[in-house]
C-alpha cells in the first residue's frame, strides 16, 4: 500500500527533477545574472546599460506595437476561418489540413518565405509592376522604410502564427453543443446573433488561452525579425540576442530576458482579468 | 446556394494565402540561380534545376548542421516522451496531495520566454563541459517540449478506460503489465503524434540552438547566424528544407491536433 501511495511521486520525480533544473534554476540565475553588476553586488547596471543603449526604445515600442497589431489580427482571422469552416460543407479536412500547414513552421522559415515574397526583386514587386503600381524594383526591407519593414514582420506573422489561434478556437468550437445552434435558430437568431451570443460566450475559455500564448510568444518574436529586416527593427529577443551573442554581455543580455518575462507575465495576468472565466464553464 | 458559393471562395482564397508563399519559395529554390535575380518574376519557374540545392548541400557545415538537427530533435523527442510519459500517468490515474502544484508548475513553464532559459544555462553548459553539443540544445528544447508532453499524454491517459486496466488486475497482472498490454497499445497513436510533435518543436527552434552552439550547429543556428554572409538562393534552399518536414509533420498528426490542443489547454 505504501508503494501505491509513492507511484504517482515517483512517476512525477524524473520530470519535476528535470524542470527544477531546465527551468527554475536558469530562471532564478537570469534574474541574479541580471540584478548583479561586476563585483558582485546588487545592482541595477545592466538595466540602466539597457535603457542607456540606442536600441532600446525602439526594440521596446516595435515589440509593443508588434503585439498590439499582431495578436488581434490573428484572434480575428482565425475566428473569421473557424466560422466560416463550420459554415462549409465539402472538403472541411482538406481546408483545415491546409489552413494549419504554418503551424509546423518556423519563424526563421517563416522568414525566409516573406523574404522570397517581398525582397527587392521579389513576387510582391512583380506582381506591383504587373500592375502598373510600380516601375522597377523597389525596396521594401530596409531602414529607410521601417514602415514597409514592420508591415512586413506583421503579415509574416499572421501568415505564420495564425494557425495556432486557429487550432485552439476550432478545439473549441467542437465543445459547443449543436443543439443550441439548432435552438437558437428555432427561435429566429440571425447568423451573426448566434456567433454573438452562443460562439463567442462558450468560446472565452479558447480565447483566453489563444490569446495569452500567443501574447508570449509574440513578445519573444525573434527570428521572423532577423530574417527580414536584421536589426533594422529593433525587438526585445533580438537585442538580448546581440547583446549575448555579438556582444558578449551576458548581464545585458539577461536584463533584456527579465523584461520579456516581465510583460509577459503582465499580459497574462491582464487577460485572465479582463476575460475573467467562471469555473463552471471550464468543466 | 450563392452563400454557399462564397463560403467556397473564401476558404479557397484562405488556403491561397497559406500555399502561395510556400509555392513560390519552392520556385525560388528549384529554378536554378539566375531565377534569383530574374526581373520581373513569373509563377512558374522557367526550368526546374537542382543547381540551388545542390550549391545549398555543398556549403561547408551543412550537412553537419543537418545531421545536428536531426539528432537533437532525435534526443528531444525521446527525453520529453520518457520523461512526460510517466507524469501523465500519474496526473491520469491519481489522486494525491501536491496534484494541482505539479499542474499548476507545468502550466506556468509556458509563460517563461526562452531567452530566460538559454542566456544563464550557456554559462552552465560551458562549466560542465556540454557547451556546443547536441545534447545540451536538446535539454534546452525538452524543457520547452516536456510541459505539452505531460499535458497530452495525462489526456490520452485518461481517455482510456480504467475499467480495462481494473479487469486486466483482476485476472492477474501487475499494474506495470497492464499498463504494458492494456494502456500502451491504446494510447501509442497518441503517443506517436505528441513525440513528432516533441520533434519539431526542437527541429524549428532558433534561439537556444543560436546561443547554445558554436561549431556543432543545427540548421536553424547555422542559417540564422549565416544570414549576413550568405546569397539569397542560399537562405531559399535552407527554407524550404526546413519546411518540408512541417509538411509531413502536420500530416501525420492531423486527426490529433484538435484532441491535443483541446485538451492540453483546459
Amino acid at each position: 500500500m505504501t508503494s501505491e501511495r509513492a507511484l504517482p511521486y515517483l512517476l512525477l520525480a524524473p520530470s519535476l527533477l528535470f524542470l527544477a533544473l531546465l527551468f527554475l534554476w536558469p530562471l532564478g540565475e537570469a534574474f541574479l545574472v541580471a540584478f548583479s553588476d561586476p563585483g558582485g553586488g546588487w545592482s541595477l547596471a545592466n538595466f540602466r546599460e539597457m535603457a542607456d543603449d540606442l536600441n532600446f526604445a525602439d526594440a521596446l515600442t516595435n515589440t509593443l506595437l508588434l503585439v498590439v497589431v499582431v495578436v488581434p489580427l490573428q484572434l480575428a482571422l482565425a475566428l473569421g476561418l473557424g466560422v466560416l469552416l463550420g459554415c462549409i460543407d465539402r472538403g472541411r479536412d482538406t481546408f483545415l489540413y491546409i489552413w494549419t500547414i504554418p503551424l509546423g513552421i518556423s519563424d526563421l522559415a517563416a522568414g525566409i518565405v516573406w523574404l522570397a515574397m517581398l525582397s527587392e526583386r521579389g513576387y510582391l514587386n512583380s506582381l506591383l509592376e504587373a500592375l502598373g503600381l510600380v516601375d522597377g524594383p523597389v525596396l521594401w526591407l530596409s531602414y529607410e522604410t521601417p514602415v514597409a519593414l514592420f508591415v512586413a514582420v506583421v503579415v509574416a506573422e499572421v501568415w505564420r502564427a495564425t494557425a495556432i489561434v486557429l487550432v485552439i478556437l476550432v478545439a473549441g468550437m467542437q465543445l459547443v453543443p449543436k443543439e443550441y445552434y439548432e435552438a437558437a435558430e428555432v427561435f429566429g437568431a440571425s447568423a451573426f446573433q448566434r456567433f454573438r451570443r452562443i460562439t463567442l460566450p462558450l468560446l472565452k475559455p479558447s480565447i483566453q488561452t489563444a490569446l495569452i500564448l500567443r501574447t508570449i510568444l509574440a513578445f519573444e518574436v525573434f527570428a521572423v525579425v532577423v530574417v527580414l529586416g536584421g536589426r533594422d527593427l529593433p525587438v526585445l529577443a533580438g537585442e538580448a540576442f546581440a547583446w549575448q551573442y555579438d556582444y558578449q554581455n551576458a548581464g545585458v543580455a539577461s536584463a533584456y530576458a527579465v523584461l520579456i518575462l516581465t510583460v509577459s507575465l503582465a499580459a497574462t495576468w491582464l487577460y485572465l482579468r479582463l476575460l475573467r472565466v467562471r469555473e463552471e464553464s471550464l468543466a | 446556394m450563392r452563400t454557399r458559393l462564397l463560403y467556397a471562395t473564401l476558404a479557397v482564397i484562405a488556403s491561397i494565402w497559406v500555399l502561395v508563399p510556400i509555392y513560390l519559395l519552392a520556385v525560388s529554390a528549384f529554378g536554378g540561380p539566375e531565377t534569383i535575380n530574374a526581373w520581373p518574376k513569373s509563377l512558374l519557374p522557367e526550368r526546374v534545376s537542382t543547381e540551388t540545392l545542390a550549391f545549398f548541400f555543398g556549403v561547408r557545415g551543412v550537412w553537419n548542421a543537418i545531421l545536428n538537427s536531426i539528432l537533437v530533435a532525435a534526443l528531444t523527442m525521446v527525453m520529453s516522451i520518457l520523461l512526460g510519459a510517466p507524469a501523465g500517468y500519474a496526473l491520469a490515474r491519481f489522486v494525491f496531495p501536491g496534484k494541482d502544484g505539479y499542474r499548476l508548475l507545468v502550466l506556468l513553464t509556458r509563460a517563461f520566454p526562452i531567452a530566460i532559459l538559454a542566456l544563464p544555462l550557456t554559462v552552465r553548459f560551458i562549466e560542465i563541459g556540454i557547451y556546443d553539443t547536441p545534447l545540451a540544445v536538446a535539454l534546452v528544447h525538452t524543457a520547452l517540449a516536456l510541459p505539452f508532453a505531460i499535458l497530452v499524454s495525462s489526456s490520452l491517459f485518461m481517455g482510456v478506460p480504467k475499467e480495462l486496466e481494473e479487469a486486466a488486475w483482476t485476472l492477474g497482472c501487475t499494474r506495470f503489465q497492464a499498463f504494458r498490454k492494456v494502456v500502451w497499445p491504446l494510447a501509442r497513436p497518441g503517443i506517436a503524434a505528441t513525440m513528432i510533435f516533441a520533434f519539431v518543436v526542437s527541429w524549428n527552434e532558433v534561439f537556444a540552438a543560436s546561443v547554445l552552439t558554436l561549431r556543432e550547429r543545427t540548421l536553424t543556428a547555422f542559417l540564422l547566424t549565416s544570414l549576413n554572409e550568405s546569397p539569397l538562393h542560399f537562405r531559399f534552399a535552407g527554407g524550404l528544407f526546413l519546411i518540408v518536414p512541417a509538411l509531413i509533420f502536420i500530416f501525420a498528426v492531423r486527426r490529433y491536433l484538435f484532441s491535443m490542443w483541446g485538451i492540453a489547454n483546459r
